[in-house]
This record gives structure tokens, C-alpha cells and sequence, in this order.
């Protein structure tokens, strides 16, 4: 995988989305510039309609900026068609939803494998029979969506988004629909994703215990990033969101 | 409550007017149906009116009072010495004589070839034209004048414009004598009607017709008009006791019933065969409306939830929902009302494009035809939409609060497969009856096999939501192995709700069923019918009229005999009459010659019977002679058209193909045949050429027959091939009229796509966003689509085939056989196939547009 910036796997510059025209425009994103490094996780908080989602859909590739560029693992996307960025897709980048998106019909192993199905990949059966061990699902394996519980449906959401060994794995709120003792255990399997296997994470959240799990990060608020923290702990970066929140 | 109801309904615009067109085409079809009967209907009534105008009474020869497919024959004539008699009576006014004949007559195209065939007659006229008689005269002059000698004559208007003859042309018309050569002096108008379908005519002078139509010192009819003050009854009764014991007098007013007592069984018999295409269309619409309200409800759970919880009742929801399939259901009749206009043009050019030209008047649009529609539309939406929206009512207030929560089953619905089971053991019951209960009558009889046919599609339609899964493991094989992924999925989402899958197969799966009965019965039928021919014949050549089963003109075939080229040239004579005083077609045979072109299969007698036939000895075919205990040596009278009797003694049964005899019931010789019947017909002429046929000898014997155009000459094998193409072209017209259910099925398969993509927004969402293409995706909704159509033809064919077997069994009397049309059937799977492709071009491409933003954004 090619990187640039210093080694970043996803570079933004100037990015600026404005959702509507006119009157009624809304400018999600005013501006923002930022590199992802590899290998960490990064963690996006901000109040509620501070454009973190937005952004993440951006970096990942799902949508494009109204202005400013975007380069994932070297390419830039912003010019791409949707079969190129399809391709990019494939290859670099992993998902973790709020609500798992698991399909129905399959099990849990179909699902897991899922994005090598699509790609027409073989899967790598040891890497396979590691992550399913990692995210504690052996047992599962042959189980449809509807038996599991939500804890064990992020497993194997993470497992899909893992199997490719994407160059960057985004999640938006992934513990956003779990209760706190299942949260903890899906930040946990994150922390080590990056840990053990050196996964470079995206994530959204506005938990800051979610958030004191990653290496940096960026607080939005009305669209630009107002504030940068290192590797803290969740107080600190409750208290930040406590001023920006006042502010 | 009303308000959110037909907001919600506004919302789902492209959702309303799916669902709307299911509807729609059926109530098209059924007023398009009443618009084009009632006009024919409008149309000959109103030559009858002007038939009758200026008559009180009509005078004609007696004839036997029996009817064959719903027809009289014509009757007998008069002597013409008849006319000063009856004008002698008191209380007539006026009174005339006329020549009118509807079966010997042709008028030939420039080409050389008669105007029409197919059933359609060129109706021949003696009118006397004498200004003072106008008033018995249904024709009018459009142009030129009437004809005064015999080498001229007047030809109807449609005659002239098709053919584009004008006044001084010379046109060719053949008789009772062979074609010959007339000048056109007028062209004329039948009453007011511009055309008579296709029906043409040709109007000669009194003493032309008569020669021309073996009518010398004859009248068909005598028109008579009452004098001031006396009733038609009282004219009747006044010329009654005037008349030969051989005519009869009825009013005009009797007489024009009688006629439109016939049109208007023609013309309902036609409505009723019309109609069931469009019950078909509404049945098949009943599905798609229950699927389509079905789903829409399961997505609006959460939507009726939240309804409960802020304080709506069961019956505001149920209210909602049967508002919502009402509106539907009232603005998809309008259109199909409207759009019935429409197809009425479009089933008129249908039969135009097989020959059949049908008569045409102003367009009638009936109350009856508004009230009928309006109310089958909207009833059999509401029919539909309320199981649906009984199960909207079941639906707990917590399900607004609750992620993932689905809509509860009915009540009853683990009786499901009992009532289902029920239903089907109804239907064979019912059909059952149908075929194998003797004395049920033919209303009866149908009305039993369409329900029972109906209630066999609901059963199998509520079992088959069982069958999806095994079915779809088959039939998905092909997608799961070459599809890729997206096959693998589509093959998974057409198993997810087996039921929705099952309702929109079902609707597919009627009309795959439907073509399937008929391709598989009429396959057989014509297995049989080449068989009954080879049977029974062993004659090289075949005359017949153009259309194939109207008789023609005998001396045709005395032309053929006259020729050198064949060796033997047998004719078969066949017209109405009665045998011991039922009704039965009496047939006319050469003792001679009929055994070289004929093959009896003798069940009592030999050929050497033929010889002994004579003008007092027949043969009866077994099946007629053993329904009456009839046997060789018994006596049978029979009795002609034209109220001649005569007694003939059986001499042989034999035992002709039931699916096809070639020979009538009653055979007589042709000497005793033609002094019973004045002007008779042949059905078949057969012919033998000695030392095989040549393209020459061909040539010389079709010129043999030229003077007659209504006839043809072909081998046995042309013979047996044309009538195979004249059954198909029938058989492409039942498919053309069933494609309108099969178009309203693919409306329904679009409609569930179309909801089902809505449905998993997220999904499709998900997958894109985790790199799936939009080909892919696309191919995934297409799959989906093929594995559902796929589902309709794995169980509409077996079905249809099992209906065509059934229909088989009950119709053992005819000995039709049963041949399964595997390449036909194969065409009808491809078809399916095509119809899942096409059915998933609009949801497939909706799909692909998704963005993968929805995933995420989604709720
Ligand atoms: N599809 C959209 N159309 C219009 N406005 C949007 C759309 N998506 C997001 N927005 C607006 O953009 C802003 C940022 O939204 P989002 O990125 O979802 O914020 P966050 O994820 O931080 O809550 C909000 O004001 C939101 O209303
Ligand atoms: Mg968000």
C-alpha cells in the first residue's frame, strides 16, 4: 500500500460539504484538513449535527466533498467514478455500522466473508480462523443475525470489516446501540485489532470512554475541527466536551 | 384517520399506481368487452331495423324449424305464382318478391380471388326495384343505379372501396354457375350502415338471380306492407288461410325477433368468451393488490404502532388501510374504463389481423358498462386489500418503540395450510363434477370448471408459499453457481419471505398455467385430428372452401370430375336436416367412388354395401346408430331443410374417429341426396390422380375448379398442415389474450422488487459501501427476479398439465390424444425467464442508484 504525507493512508485537504443549495444550504464542513497515520486509531467526537458523520463518509469514500481533496492510500478519490471507488473500497477500507447491517440470510461466516465474496476473493482460511477467534465467535459460526444478540452481531460486523485487512477500518457510533458492558467489550476488540494487528482505525463516537481507547483525537464542532488531543484518558476528554459544549 | 390515510397513499405515488395497474388492465379489458359487443350488436340491430322498415309480414317456403350452432337454415322457396296470390288477399297493401341468397354466392377481387371467406358470406339479392316498391328495399343507392338486365349488378359499398371498383367496372361473381363477368352499374349502402363487417353483396335483377341461383318461377321471400288500419296480426291472419299447404307467413316484427334472437346469442356467447379474459386479468390483479397491500403493511408496522399509541383504534386502522385499497381501487376503474375504449380498437384490429372484420357502428358506451366496471374494480380491490389490512390491526402500539419489530401474524394463520388444503380439494371436486357428471348442462358444466380452476390456482397459490424454499433451491442452482455473489443473495432474498415470493410467483404462475393447459391440449388435439385424417383418408387431393368447413358449391366439384386429369373424384354432400326428428347433419356419398378416397372402418357391413345404397338405403356412423339402438336393417326417416322426407334403410354402420369424422352421421347416396335438398353443398370433394401428380397436372386440375373461388385444392398433407396453422392462429389469438394477465403478474413481480429494494435500502447500502458494484447489484435484483418468474413457471407448468390432463380425460368420447409439448413448454420457461429480466430492469436500476450513504443514514 502506497502512502504519502508523511505516511498517511488518508489525506484531506481543505475539505468543505455543503448539503442543499441556497437559502437553505447547510455547510456540514467548513474547511477541514487532516491526515490519518497509519496504524493508530484516530477517534472524530463532537456534539450532536457537528458533521463527524459527514466527514467519515468523506474519508472513506462515500461521498464526495463539495470542494478540497481526498487521497486514500494514495489515490485521489474525488475525480473517481463509482466503479473505481467500488474497486478502492474493496481493497482499502473496512466498516462498522451503528446498527451492524448484518444480511438476514446469512450466517455468521457467510457474513464475515461477505466483502470477498463480492470481490470474487478466495479468503485466507488461517487469517479467517484467527479473527474468528479473536472476536470470540467459534461457536457461532453457523448462527443467522436473528440468534445472536447485538454484542455478538458487532463481532461479527467487525470480523466483516476485518477479513479484508483493509487499509483503514471506519466505524460511525459503533457501540451507539449497545448497552455499556457489551460496549466495552467491542472497544476492547478494536483497541486490539490496532494493538495485535496494527489495523489503522477510524472511529466516530461521542463517548469519550469509546474515544479514550484511540491514539488521537479530533474534536468538530459546526463543522471544523476546533481541537486535537494525543492518546488521553476518558475524563480529559469528557471535560473537553464539557467546554466545547459550553462554548 | 382519513387524512393520514390518503396522505400516506400521496407518499407512495409510484407504489399506488403499480398496484393500480393491476386493476386497471382488467377493468380495460371487461369494458372494453361491452363497448365492442354492444357495438356489434348495435350494428346488425340496426340492419334489421332497416331490413324491416317498410314490411308488416314475410311469406316463405315452410322449412324445418331447427337450428345448428345457433343458426337456422334458410327456408325453402316459393313459387313465384304466390306474389298475385297473396296481393289478392284483403288488407294487403303492397307486396313483393325477392331473391336472397347467403351461401353460393362470391364476388372475386381483381385478383381473381373471392373477397372473403372465413365464415363471412356474400350475400346475393333479386330486387325488384320498381320506385313503388322502395319501401321493401333495405338497400340504398349510394351511386350509379339499380341493374336492369342480366349482366349487370350493384356491389355494396365496402365491395367497391376494398377492391376499389367503381360504377362501369366489370367485376367477376360466381354462383350456383361458375364465376363470369358483370357490369357494375351501383354500389350500394345496407340501410345506413357503412360496413357490414365482412360481409359483402351483390344485387342482380329478379330474373338473374333466379337463374343465377337455381331459382327459375321462385321466390325466397314475399314482402308484404298492411293497408291503412290493419295491425301486422291481422295481416298475418288474413294471408295465413291464402297460403299452400308449403309456405308460411310470419309478421316482420316476429321475423326481425327471431333474427335478433341470433345476433344477440352470437354476440353473447362472443362477450362471455371475451370477458373471461378480462376475469383472468382480474383474478390474476387480486393477487398482486393482496401482495402488494400485504407488504406495504409488514413496512408500515412501526408506522400503524405509533398510530395505536397515540390513541388510534383497531377499526381507525383497519378504516385507513381499506380507504387506501378504495381510492385505489376507484381511480385504477376510471382509468381502466377509460382505457377500455382504447382496447375495444385494439381486440377489433385483433380480429381484423385474423380475418375476422366485424361490423361497425357508432361506439356504444352502455350505464351498464360504467356500473360493471366501476363496481368489479373497486370490489375485487377492496376483496383483496382487506386481509391485509385485517392483519394492520394486529399490530401491538409497542412495536413503535421496539427496533426490528414485525408484523404479527393473523389469527388464524397456523390454519393456513388446512384451509389451503380445503380449498384444493374443493377445486378438484368441483372440476370433478365438471367433467365426469353426465347430465350437466353446459352452463352448468362451465361454470363448474371455472371454479373449480379458480379455487385450484387460490389453494395451490396459499400452499405454494411452502414450496418456495424447495423450489427456489432448484431453480436458484443456476444463479448460486454462475451469478457469483449476487446470485448467491438473490437466491437468499427469494427465500426470505417465502409468502411475499409465493403471491408474486402465483400471479405469474396463472397465466404460465393457463398457456400451458391450452399448448398442452390443443397439441394433443392436433395429434389427434392428423391422425383421424390419415385415418380416413387415402385420396391424393382435398377440395374444400377457403375457409376449410363451410360447404361449397357442388357443381365445383362436378367441374373437377369433368376434368381428364384425375382418375377418380369422389364428392361428399353434407346440410342440415333431420334424422327420425332430431336434428342431424345428413351427408351425401358416390357409391361408386367413395371407398378409393374414403377408408371405412366397418363395424357392421363391408364396402360392397355402398353398392346396395341406392335411393332407399343408408349408412349410419356406430356412435349415432348405438345412441338411438339403432341397427342394419332398421329404418330411418329423414327429412331436409327443405321439408322433404324420405325413408332409407341402414345397410352398415362404421365407426368414423370421433375427434374428427370426415363423413356426417346420416350418409345417403348423392343421387337421393340432391332430389331432398334443391341446391346442395359439398363438404369435401376428394380426387385420386393415377400416375402421381405433377406440377402440371396440379395446374390443370386447380383450373378445373377456378370458376368457383370459394375453393381451394391441396394434398392431404397441405390439407392437414393448414388446418394445424388455421388451429394455431386460434391458439396464438387465446395466447394474445392471456398475455393480458401475464402483463398484469409482471406489474405485480415489478411491484414487489420495487418494495423489496425500498425495503432493504440499508442493505443494499451496506453492500455497496463494503465494494459491491452497481452491475452487481443490478444482477442481484435481476436474479431475484428470474428465481420468482422461475418459481410461477416450476409450478404453473405442471399445473397447467395437470389441467389439460383432466380436460383429456373428459374428453375420452372424442379419443383426443395427450402428447406433452416439451418444446413449447421449454419456450414457456424461457419466457419466464425474459418476463423476470424484463419485470427487474426498473427496481434494478432503482437499486444500483442507491447510495451507499443509506446505509448509514438510513432512519
Ligand atoms: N443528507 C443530508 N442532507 C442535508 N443535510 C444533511 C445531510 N446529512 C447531514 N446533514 C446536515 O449536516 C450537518 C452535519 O451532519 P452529520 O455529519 O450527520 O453530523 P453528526 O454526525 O456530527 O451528528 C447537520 O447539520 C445535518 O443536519
Ligand atoms: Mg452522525
Amino acid at each position: 500500500m502506497s502512502e504519502s504525507h508523511d505516511g498517511a493512508v488518508v489525506v484531506a485537504q481543505d475539505v468543505t460539504r455543503r448539503y442543499g443549495e441556497g437559502e437553505t444550504a447547510v455547510d456540514a464542513l467548513r474547511g477541514v484538513s487532516v491526515d490519518i497515520a497509519p496504524g493508530k486509531a484516530t477517534a472524530v467526537m463532537g456534539p450532536s449535527g457537528s458533521g463527524k458523520s459527514t466527514l467519515m463518509h468523506i474519508l472513506a469514500g462515500l461521498d464526495k466533498p463539495t470542494s478540497g481533496t481526498v487521497g486514500i492510500a494514495g489515490t485521489e478519490i474525488t475525480t473517481l467514478g463509482d466503479n473505481d471507488l467500488t474497486k478502492l473500497r474493496r481493497e482499502h477500507i473496512g466498516f462498522v455500522f451503528q446498527f451492524f447491517n448484518l444480511l438476514p440470510m446469512l450466517d455468521a461466516k457467510e457474513n464475515i466473508l461477505l466483502p470477498l465474496t463480492i470481490a470474487g476473493e478466495k479468503p485466507d482460511d488461517g487469517w479467517l480462523d484467527q479473527l474468528v477467534d479473536d472476536v470470540g465467535l467459534k461457536d457461532r459460526l453457523s448462527h443467522r443475525p436473528a440468534e445472536l444478540s447485538g454484542g455478538q452481531q458487532q463481532r461479527v460486523a467487525i470480523a466483516r470489516a476485518l477479513i479484508s485487512r483493509p487499509t483503514v477500518l471506519f466505524a460511525d457510533e459503533p457501540t451507539g446501540n449497545l448497552d455499556s458492558a457489551t460496549s466495552a467489550e467491542i472497544l476492547e476488540l478494536l483497541r486490539r485489532s490496532v494493538a495485535e494487528y496494527g489495523q489503522t482505525i477510524v472511529m466516530v463516537t461521542h463517548d469519550s470512554r469509546a474515544a479514550a481507547v484511540a491514539h488521537r483525537v479530533l474534536f468538530l464542532a459546526d463543522g471544523e475541527i476546533v481541537r486535537e488531543l494525543g492518546e488521553c484518558d476518558a475524563h480529559t476528554i469528557h471535560t473537553v466536551m464539557e467546554e466545547l459544549a459550553a462554548a | 384517520m382519513t387524512k393520514v390515510a390518503l396522505r400516506g397513499l400521496a407518499g407512495r405515488k409510484l407504489r399506488a399506481v403499480l398496484t393500480g395497474i393491476a386493476i386497471v388492465l382488467g377493468v380495460a379489458m371487461i369494458s372494453g368487452t361491452y363497448i365492442l359487443t354492444d357495438t356489434v350488436q348495435r350494428a346488425f340491430n340496426n340492419l334489421l331495423v332497416d331490413s324491416y322498415a317498410g314490411t308488416d309480414a314475410v311469406v316463405t317456403g315452410k322449412g324445418l324449424d331447427i337450428s345448428i350452432d345457433g343458426e337456422k337454415p334458410p327456408p325453402p322457396p316459393v313459387d313465384a305464382s304466390l306474389l298475385e296470390v297473396v296481393r289478392g288477399v284483403d288488407g294487403v297493401a303492397l307486396a313483393t318478391g325477392s331473391v336472397l341468397d347467403e351461401r353460393n354466392t362470391k364476388i372475386l377481387t381483381p385478383e381473381g380471388e373471392s373477397v372473403n371467406s372465413e365464415g363471412w358470406p356474400t350475400l346475393a339479392f333479386g330486387i325488384d326495384t320498381d320506385p313503388a316498391l322502395t319501401q321493401f328495399n333495405p338497400l340504398n343507392l349510394f351511386e350509379g343505379r339499380w341493374p336492369a338486365s342480366d349482366d349487370e349488378v350493384v356491389v355494396d359499398v365496402g365491395t367497391a372501396d376494398k377492391q376499389d371498383y367503381a360504377v362501369g367496372d366489370t367485376v367477376e361473381i360466381s354462383t350456383l354457375q361458375p364465376k363470369r363477368p358483370f357490369e357494375i352499374v351501383g354500389v350500394a349502402k345496407y340501410g345506413e350502415v357503412d360496413s357490414l363487417g365482412g360481409i359483402s353483396f351483390a344485387v342482380f335483377t329478379i330474373p338473374a338471380a333466379q337463374a343465377l341461383l337455381g331459382r327459375e318461377g321462385q321466390y325466397d321471400a314475399i314482402s308484404v306492407a298492411a293497408g291503412e288500419g290493419v295491425s301486422e296480426d291481422e295481416l298475418v291472419a288474413a294471408i295465413a288461410p291464402a297460403l299452400p299447404g308449403d309456405a308460411e307467413v310470419v309478421s316482420a316484427t316476429a321475423e326481425a325477433q327471431e333474427q335478433a334472437d341470433e345476433v344477440s346469442e352470437f354476440t353473447s356467447i362472443f362477450r362471455y368468451f371475451l370477458l373471461a379474459f378480462g376475469a383472468i386479468a382480474l383474478f390474476v390483479g387480486a393477487f398482486v393488490i393482496f401482495n402488494t397491500f400485504s407488504i406495504t403493511v409488514a413496512q408500515r408496522t412501526r408506522e400503524f404502532a405509533t398510530l395505536r399509541t397515540i390513541g388510534a383504534s383497531r377499526r381507525q386502522v383497519l378504516g385507513s388501510v381499506i380507504l387506501e385499497s378504495l381510492v385505489i381501487g376507484l381511480l385504477a376503474s376510471l382509468v381502466g374504463l377509460g382505457l377500455g375504449v382504447v382496447l375495444a380498437e385494439g381486440i377489433e384490429a385483433l380480429f381484423g389481423s385474423l380475418g375476422v372484420d366485424l361490423p361497425s357502428a357508432e361506439r356504444v358506451f352502455k350505464t351498464r358498462t360504467v356500473v360493471v366496471a366501476l363496481a368489479v374494480g373497486v370490489g375485487i380491490t377492496l376483496l383483496a386489500g382487506l386481509f391485509p389490512a385485517i392483519r394492520a390491526t394486529r399490530v401491538p402500539p409497542i412495536s413503535a418503540v421496539r427496533e426490528g419489530a414485525t408484523l404479527p401474524h393473523g389469527r388464524f394463520h397456523r390454519y393456513t395450510p388446512w384451509v389451503a388444503g380445503l380449498v384444493v380439494v374443493g377445486s378438484l371436486l368441483l372440476l370433478a363434477r365438471a367433467m365426469f357428471t353426465d347430465e350437466l348442462g353446459t352452463g352448468d358444466r362451465l361454470l363448474s370448471i371455472a371454479g373449480g380452476v379458480l379455487l385450484l390456482f387460490l389453494g395451490v397459490a396459499m400452499l405454494s408459499s411452502k414450496l418456495v424454499r424447495p423450489i427456489a433451491a432448484v431453480v436458484g442452482t443456476p444463479a448460486r453457481r454462475a451469478g457469483g455473489v449476487a446470485g448467491t443473495l438473490a437466491s437468499g432474498n427469494s427465500v426470505r419471505n417465502p409468502s411475499r415470493t409465493a403471491a408474486t410467483a402465483a400471479a405469474l404462475m396463472i397465466g404460465i398455467a393457463l398457456v400451458a393447459f391450452i399448448a398442452t391440449l390443443t397439441n394433443g388435439m392436433k395429434a389427434s385430428n392428423r391422425e383421424a385424417i390419415e385415418e380416413q383418408v387415402i385420396a391424393d387431393y382435398v377440395v374444400t372452401s377457403l375457409d376449410g368447413y363451410t360447404p361449397f358449391v357442388a357443381a365445383a366439384g362436378e367441374e373437377l370430375a369433368a376434368s381428364p386429369v384425375p382418375d377418380v373424384v369422389t364428392s361428399v354432400r353434407s346440410e342440415a336436416g333431420q334424422a327420425n326428428g332430431d336434428t342431424a347433419e345428413i351427408g351425401g356419398i358416390e357409391p361408386d367412388t367413395i371407398a378409393d378416397a374414403y377408408v371405412f372402418d366397418w363395424q357392421d357391413g363391408d364396402d360392397s354395401v355402398l353398392a346396395t345404397l341406392g335411393k332407399t338405403n343408408a349408412v349410419v356412423s356406430s356412435n349415432w346408430a348405438e345412441d338411438r339402438a339403432i341397427g342394419v336393417g332398421d329404418k330411418v326417416t329423414i327429412r331436409s331443410t327443405a321439408d322433404k322426407t324420405a325413408e332409407v334403410t341402414v345397410v352398415g354402420t362404421f365407426r368414423p374417429p370421433p375427434f374428427y369424422p370426415l363423413l356426417e352421421s346420416v350418409n345417403v347416396s348423392t343421387e337421393l341426396f340432391d332430389s331432398l335438398y334443391d341446391r346442395p353443398r359439398n363438404r369435401w370433394t376428394w380426387a385420386n390422380v393415377a400416375d402421381g401428380s405433377t406440377d402440371q397436372t396440379r395446374a390443370q386440375m386447380e383450373k378445373a375448379i377456378s370458376g368457383f373461388p370459394d375453393t381451394q385444392l391441396e394434398t392431404r398433407e397441405e390439407w392437414i398442415q393448414r388446418e394445424d396453422s388455421d388451429f394455431n392462429e386460434f391458439i396464438s389469438f387465446l395466447y394474445v389474450m392471456l398475455t393480458l394477465a401475464v402483463f398484469v403478474s409482471v406489474f405485480g413481480m415489478i411491484n414487489t422488487l420495487v418494495l423489496s429494494v425500498y425495503e432493504r435500502t440499508r442493505e443494499i447500502g451496506m453492500l455497496r459501501a463494503i465494494g459491491m458494484t452497481r452491475r452487481q447489484v443490478r444482477r442481484m435484483v435481476r436474479q431475484e427476479s428470474i428465481i420468482t418468474a422461475l418459481i410461477g413457471a416450476a409450478i404453473g407448468l405442471p399445473l397447467g398439465i395437470f389441467l389439460a390432463a383432466l380436460v383429456n380425460r373428459a374428453l375420452s368420447e372424442y379419443d383426443v390424444r395427450f402428447a406433452i409439448p416439451w418444446l413449447q413448454l421449454g419456450v414457456l420457461t424461457i419466457v419466464a425467464i425474459v418476463i423476470g429480466v424484463l419485470a427487474a430492469i426498473m427496481p434494478a436500476r432503482r437499486a444500483a442508484r442507491l447510495n451507499p450513504l443509506e446505509a448509514i443514514a438510513y432512519e
